[in-house]
């Protein structure tokens, strides 16, 4: 690409004012690579006619009680939990030579990072799963005076969590308090009081009205609705129109969404506030990180299964045949079957379609996919930081950028080679820059789908050299990974689909565990489908076929 | 460079007036001979005073850093002289044009004179043998000052009477000596420090040979060189002066009452010697760790309770830990009981804990602690080493820098504390330098109930230091214990069985307030410890 185009590049995703800022900047990038998990294989799959419904004959017959078709989050909370339940004779298919899905860790140069999702919420007591999941990492604490579930201190985010770069300074926290008017002010503590009630609203059966998971939410017609409007529309009908309080709300929904506010269903917008606290007035939960994000989540799992787990397995066919499943998947130029009682497909729904026969038949939910690109720079150093700025934090968000910032990988463990006594931490590190593509994924797929290493590399940089003038010095390395079908994003009607609920019961012998299922794509979901799945599977195994 | 230099030195300012002009011009054949010859005497009284100060510094450095301040003086003083002997002897083999090596000389001084003290402090860290060093910068210092007299007296002896020239030079010579002797100790070192005298000495010299290149113009085939040459070794040293903060800055000189002895930035930190007449004083970021005068009744209290805790709760510890404490002063009160097998000493800065082996004034104060073969020296992050170390520890004694700051809250977290009760055996003690129960109380009584909290039973003690004020500190174990009651039967100089008991008493200004646990994700105590230190500062 020719230096005009990679600015036309960053113009088109960070904006006009990143590109000039970045002019006369040459070509000079550090190494690296870039990723697309699973794009290739997936592709030719698709496109490929003779899939799915006239496969060829299998060169080879396997039998299995159950196959999890799919190694991400779900798939493998699935094959966790059939373990934990006694079910051992089962088979994890992944398509990609690396399991994780988009919670995948990556490593290099003594590092662990991210390459997608970065964190839980600490879980409260009715995350039993989770709270089983930590608790074999060794991750929980028992419980404090009023009973609640707590996370070890080595898990929890240390402080300071967050900061954010607004007007050339760093400030502590998301909210950028400085220089707010009584008019934000009020606003803030406004919105705080709306959370606050919806954090004490119950329902007739004692149900709260947002959740983690989704699935334990009530019902209720006041909750569901709020699902048919925009996040915005909702921020607007209270008269919520501080620009700081809108760019809060709009980061939580770029973070874990993908989307903006204005695109935003509320529910799923009230849900970043409001799910995370565990009572009205209560600080939100602890968030739970590991140097390499929720890869070591995937890593434990992953190690429970060993060898039950196998790779590079392009699963093209599920269907049910006689009260048994067939599955059939190509491995190199091998093409395996298995025969199975059950299975579990833990794959995003296009996958699904695609590959379940039958599946088809029913209603198909509306499943929006966000386009990411996660950017991991390689640091020989820690960027120089301005006295009486915010100290460098684990979340580090620039306040005017599409992006969402960056997150150190060495937070955790902080003091490999630190300056304890400087007062920071110092010494080469890894920091995962974000990237939501916040419009319709049809323009994703025309206009980031080819970009290359460099021009995801030249707008990261450009993004957050911003922040720090010193980074294009420091950085030795920028791998990217790009993520076409990243995430399912809740626009409005997403999360209570009924087409989505109408997924959530067996095809048959086929239970779908994706966590596209909650319309929104969470840790915390992909835990719940897997595990429920894997329920509806013991219960189905124990009745005699 | 082709612009012609003025062969004729630049004469006064014409008067503003018209009137007196005719007399200036008149005066004109006699100034080639008069002024240079005055300027000269002038030259001498700068190449002096410069020359003594070179003297002095390499004194100076060598008597802070090795010690012995006698010994040291004497050999530079010596060796100074000598080598001037020698250059002055070797004068004689210098031939052609003297204008120009006269000016090479000049600037040789300048450029090796004026780096000599910032070269010296790097090298101090750096080589094995640094008397040797030092020595070697005294002579050719000496030498080449040693060769600048007897060059400007040649140059001089065409114009000047030979009984004369003998007499001024001298005069000019010991004065200048004299203005060293009192502008060194009075003004330089005080206003300067050691490092920006040397260079701004330098710059002196420089400056005397670029001058003398107008001066000597007449002699100079080639003035427009020497100029470009008094040029580099001018930026240089300016340069030097520019990078002087990495040695020591405008605002440390002036932050320690006494003088800076040694300095320097580690990856890690901030490491400052200083020297008054009760001892040395040794500084990480500014913040006094130790002074040798009193820094006795620190280490006691640190050491020796946990000791005697651990003794009476199983046996004489034989395997100790001691994070932080590079210093080697803590391990020294331990090596002194006869049952230790084996200490590990964990501290983050290699810088600082080669200062503790080789810095002479703190091998002396430490007894060689760093040197003894049942020592391991460990540079790591404690918290770190901590998760994949070795356990089995009968004392541990935890002597961090206060928490000021997050990276160091991180070693006073809960977290921390658990991780540490899983390293040691049932019956170990743990000390831990916890600030002043007086001027943090809260901070103080924070680290109390954070060890509490990872399980610990505490017995919360405190001792006066006089140049700290009074400090606490943490006894801890893993089951209930009293206060030990005897002081071991060592030859200590503050802690006896009375001292003992007095340390657990806390008078009503230091009592325990109610308090945070500080664990990782909360950071309570550096908030706890700014807030309190803001009020004494």
């Amino acid at each position: 690409m020719t230096a005009w185009s990679r600015r036309d590049f960053i113009a088109l995703v960070l904006g006009a004012p990143v590109a000039a800022a970045c002019r006369g900047r040459g070509p000079s990038l550090p190494d690296g690579e870039l990723r697309n998990p699973g794009k290739a294989v997936g592709h030719r799959l698709w496109r490929d006619p003779t899939t799915p419904t006239s496969v060829r004959k299998p060169d080879e017959w396997r039998t299995a009680e159950v196959v999890v078709v799919g190694g991400g989050a779900s798939g493998l909370a699935a094959g966790w939990w059939l373990g934990r339940r006694g079910v051992t004779d089962l088979a994890v298919l992944e398509l990609d030579d690396v399991v994780g899905g988009t919670s995948q860790a990556g490593s290099g140069g003594g590092f662990e990072y991210p390459w997608g999702a970065h964190y839980v919420v600490a879980p409260q007591a009715h995350q039993r799963h989770l709270i089983e999941l930590l608790a074999e990492l060794g991750g929980m604490d028992g419980n404090d005076v009023d009973g609640a579930p707590m996370v070890a201190e080595a898990l929890r985010c240390r402080a300071p969590e967050e900061r954010v770069f607004y007007r050339g300074r760093w400030y502590e926290g998301l909210y950028p308090a400085a220089g707010a008017t009584a008019d934000d002010r009020t606003q803030l503590a406004a919105f705080e009081r709306a959370i606050d009630g919806w954090v004490g609203w119950r329902d007739d059966g004692g149900r709260r009205a947002f959740t983690l998971p989704t699935s334990q939410a009530s019902r209720a017609d006041e909750v569901t609705q709020l699902d048919r409007l925009t996040m915005a529309a909702w921020l607007d009908a209270r008269g919520l129109t501080s620009p700081r309080l809108r760019w809060l709300v709009d980061y939580a929904c770029r973070d874990d969404y993908g989307l903006t506010a204005v695109d935003t269903s509320a529910w799923a917008g009230l849900g970043y506030f409001a799910a995370r606290r565990a009572r009205p007035g209560a600080e939100a939960q602890p968030v739970v990180t590991w140097p390499g994000g929720n890869g070591a989540l995937i890593a434990h799992l992953a190690a429970q299964l060993g060898p039950r787990i196998q790779r590079g397995v392009a699963v093209t066919r599920v269907a049910a045949v006689d009260d048994r499943v067939e599955i059939i998947g190509h491995q190199g130029d091998r093409v395996i079957g298995w025969r199975a009682r059950r299975a579990i497909v833990a794959t995003p729904l296009h996958v699904a379609r695609h590959v379940v026969v039958g599946l088809g038949d029913r209603a198909q939910p509306t499943i929006d996919r966000g386009a990411w690109a996660v950017a991991n720079l390689h640091l020989r150093a820690r960027p120089r930081e301005r006295a009486g700025d915010a100290a460098p934090a684990w979340d580090n968000v620039l306040h005017d950028s599409a992006s969402l910032g960056y997150v150190v990988a060495t937070h955790q463990t902080g003091l490999t080679t630190a300056a304890v006594a400087q007062g920071r931490d110092q010494g080469p590190t890894v920091i995962t820059w974000y990237y939501p593509f916040t419009g319709p994924a049809a323009d994703a797929r025309r206009e980031l789908d080819g970009a290359s290493r460099a021009d995801w590399a030249a707008a990261a940089l450009a993004d957050l050299t911003r922040a720090h003038a010193d980074l294009p010095r420091l950085v030795t390395r920028v791998d990217v990974t790009y993520w076409g079908h990243g995430m399912a994003r809740p626009r409005p009607g997403a999360v209570f689909d009924p087409a989505l609920a109408n997924l959530r019961a067996p095809v048959g012998p086929i239970h779908l565990a994706g966590t596209d299922l909650s319309g929104l794509a969470l840790f915390e979901e992909a835990l719940d489908h897997g595990v429920v799945a894997a329920d509806q599977v013991v219960a189905a195994l124990a009745v005699p076929a | 460079m082709t612009s012609a230099a003025p062969v004729e030195p630049p004469g006064p300012p014409a008067p503003a007036g018209a009137g007196g002009a005719p007399e200036v011009v008149a005066a004109e054949p006699r100034r080639p001979r008069v002024r240079p010859e005055l300027l000269l005497y002038l030259n001498v009284l700068v190449v002096a005073s410069c020359g003594l100060v070179y003297e002095l510094l390499a004194g100076t450095m060598g008597s802070y850093l090795l010690g012995d301040s006698v010994t040291q003086f004497s050999l530079v003083i010596g060796l100074y002289l000598s080598a001037m002997g020698v250059g002055a002897w070797l004068s004689r083999h210098v031939e052609g044009n003297l204008a120009r090596r006269f000016v090479d000389v000049e600037l040789a001084v300048a450029l090796i004179g004026g780096m000599s003290a910032p070269v010296l402090f790097i090298a101090f860290g750096q080589v094995d043998n640094f008397q040797l060093v030092l020595l070697g910068f005294v002579f050719v210092i000496g030498a080449l000052v040693g060769l600048e007299l007897p060059l400007l007296m040649r140059l001089l002896e065409a114009q000047v009477a030979f009984k004369d020239l003998v007499s001024r030079v001298l005069t000019f010579d010991y004065l200048g000596a004299l203005a060293a002797a009192l502008v060194f100790p009075l003004v330089l070192v005080p206003r300067l420090g050691l490092v920006r005298t040397s260079l701004v000495i330098g710059l002196g010299n420089a400056a005397v040979g670029l001058w003398g290149t107008w001066i000597l113009a007449a002699q100079l085939r080639r003035p427009a060189g020497a100029r470009v040459r008094a040029g580099v070794v001018i930026a240089i040293l300016v340069a030097g002066l520019a990078y002087a903060d990495r040695f020591t800055s405008w605002a440390e000189d002036r932050m320690y009452a006494d003088d800076v002895v040694y300095a320097t930035t580690s990856s890690y930190q901030r490491i400052v010697v200083t020297r008054s007449r009760a001892g040395f004083q040794l500084f990480l970021n500014g913040n006094l760790q130790f002074a040798s005068a009193d820094e006795y009744r620190y280490h006691e209290a640190l050491v020796h309770p946990a000791m005697a805790s651990a003794a009476v709760a199983g046996h004489p510890p034989r395997r100790v830990l001691i994070l932080g404490g590079g210093d080697g002063l803590a391990l020294r009160e331990v090596l002194a009981h006869p049952d230790v097998e084996q200490v590990t000493l964990v501290d983050l800065d290699p810088a600082m804990t080669r200062l503790a082996r080789t810095f002479p004034a703190l091998v002396t104060l430490n007894r060689q602690s760093m040197n003894d073969p049942r020592v391991q020296v460990i540079n790591d992050d404690a918290m770190v080493w901590l998760e994949g170390a070795p356990g089995g520890w009968d004392v541990v004694l935890v002597d961090f820098p206060d928490p000021n700051t997050l990276a160091l809250g991180k070693l006073y977290s809960r977290r921390f504390y658990q991780l540490l009760a899983t390293r040691v055996t049932p019956d170990a003690a743990v000390a831990v330098q916890a600030t002043s129960p007086l001027f943090a109380r809260r901070s103080y009584w924070c680290v109390i109930e954070t060890m509490r909290a990872a399980g610990w039973h505490v017995q919360p003690y405190q001792v006066a230091v006089p140049s700290f004020g009074v400090w606490g500190f943490a006894l801890a174990m893993r089951h209930e214990f009293a206060p030990p009651r005897a002081a071991p039967a060592l030859p200590l100089r503050f802690l006896d069985d009375t001292a003992l008991a007095a340390m657990f008493q806390f008078a009503a200004d230091m009592k325990p307030v109610p308090v945070e646990v500080n664990q990782l994700d909360n950071q309570i105590l550096v908030r706890y410890y700014e807030d309190e230190w803001r009020r004494w500062q």
